[in-house]
C-alpha cells in the first residue's frame, strides 16, 4: 500500500497494517506521540485497533519537552 | 493589504497561550508588539531569578504569578490590549471553556506530556481552532535545524523535533526565541492570510 506519512509518501509491502504496526516498523520508539489518521486523532489506546490502508494519510508526532 | 488593513485585522484578533514560560512570555510579546487586540494567557507559575535567562520578565518581577508579570510588561508595549489571565495548571477539562473565543491558540508548555495533552484536547474539543506548538527548543547554533512543520490541517509544530532539554543541552535563549518568533509569525500568516 501507499500511504502519506508525516506529509511524504511512503509504500509498505503489506495491504493493511494497524497504527501500532507502523510504529514499530518505522521504529518511532517515542514515548509520547501524536498520532491522527486522515486528519482524526486516534489515542494511544486505539492504535492497535485502528487500521491503516492504501491512501491514507497519517501523522505521527513525537513531543519533545522545552519551552 | 495596506498597513493600516493589516493592523486593523491584527485589533480584532484573540490569541490564547498556552504556558507562559520561555515561549510563552516572548511569543505573547511579539504578537502584542504586532497589534494583536487580545490575549488570553494561561500559567501556574510565579518568576523566578533562573527564568530570567530566557523569560520576558525583569528582576524585580521575582515571585509575582507569571502572567500578572507578563501583563505588565505586555501593557507596556502595548496599552490598548486586553488581556485575560488565568492563574491555573491546564488540564483537558479547562482547555475548550478557555480557548473557544480564540482565533489561534500557542502551544507554550515546557513539560511533553502537557503538549501531548493540549494537542489532543485541542483536535478533539476545538478542531477548528489553529494550534501552533512548540517542539524542540534546546541548546544553541544551528539556526537551519528549525524549520515549521504543517501537520494537519489547524496543526502547525515549529521546533527542531528532535533536541530535548537537559543538563547538557539547556534552554538557551537565542534559539528559544527563535522558536517562540516562529511561533508568532506562523500566527500571523494563520490570521492575515486567511482573511484576504
Amino acid at each position: 500500500m501507499n500511504i502519506i506519512l508525516n506529509n511524504r509518501p511512503e509504500s509498505f509491502d503489506e495491504q493493511r497494517l494497524t497504527f501500532e504496526e507502523l510504529i514499530k516498523k518505522k521504529n518511532f520508539t517515542f514515548r509520547l506521540l501524536v498520532t491522527k489518521l486522515n486528519g482524526k486523532l486516534v489515542r494511544k489506546e486505539h492504535r492497535h485497533t485502528t487500521e491503516i490502508k492504501d491512501g491514507d494519510n497519517v501523522t505521527v508526532l513525537h513531543l519533545i519537552s522545552g519551552g | 493589504m495596506d498597513t493600516k488593513q493589516i493592523e486593523t485585522i491584527l485589533q480584532t484578533k484573540t490569541i490564547g497561550i498556552a504556558g507562559c514560560g520561555g515561549l510563552g512570555s516572548n511569543c505573547a510579546a511579539l504578537v502584542a508588539r504586532a497589534g494583536i487586540g487580545k490575549l488570553v494567557l494561561a500559567d501556574f507559575d510565579k518568576v523566578e531569578a533562573p527564568n530570567l535567562s530566557r523569560q520576558y520578565f525583569f528582576r524585580s518581577q521575582v515571585g509575582l504569578y507569571k502572567i500578572d508579570a507578563l501583563r505588565q510588561n505586555l501593557l507596556q508595549l502595548n496599552p490598548a490590549l486586553i488581556i485575560e489571565t488565568h492563574c491555573l495548571r491546564l488540564t483537558d477539562a479547562d482547555i475548550a471553556s478557555l480557548f473557544i473565543g480564540c482565533d489561534v491558540v500557542v502551544e507554550a508548555f515546557d513539560d511533553a506530556t502537557a503538549k501531548l495533552m493540549l494537542i489532543e484536547t485541542m483536535a478533539l474539543e476545538l478542531p477548528a481552532t489553529p494550534l501552533v506548538v512548540g517542539n524542540g527548543v534546546a541548546g544553541w547554533g544551528n539556526n537551519n535545524s528549525i524549520t515549521t512543520l504543517r501537520a494537519d490541517k489547524n496543526l502547525y509544530i515549529c521546533g527542531d523535533g528532535i533536541l530535548e532539554t537537559s543538563q547538557e543541552l539547556p534552554p538557551l535563549a537565542p534559539r528559544l526565541m527563535v522558536v517562540a518568533a516562529m511561533q508568532a509569525n506562523q500566527v500571523l500568516e494563520i490570521l492575515l492570510n486567511n482573511t484576504i
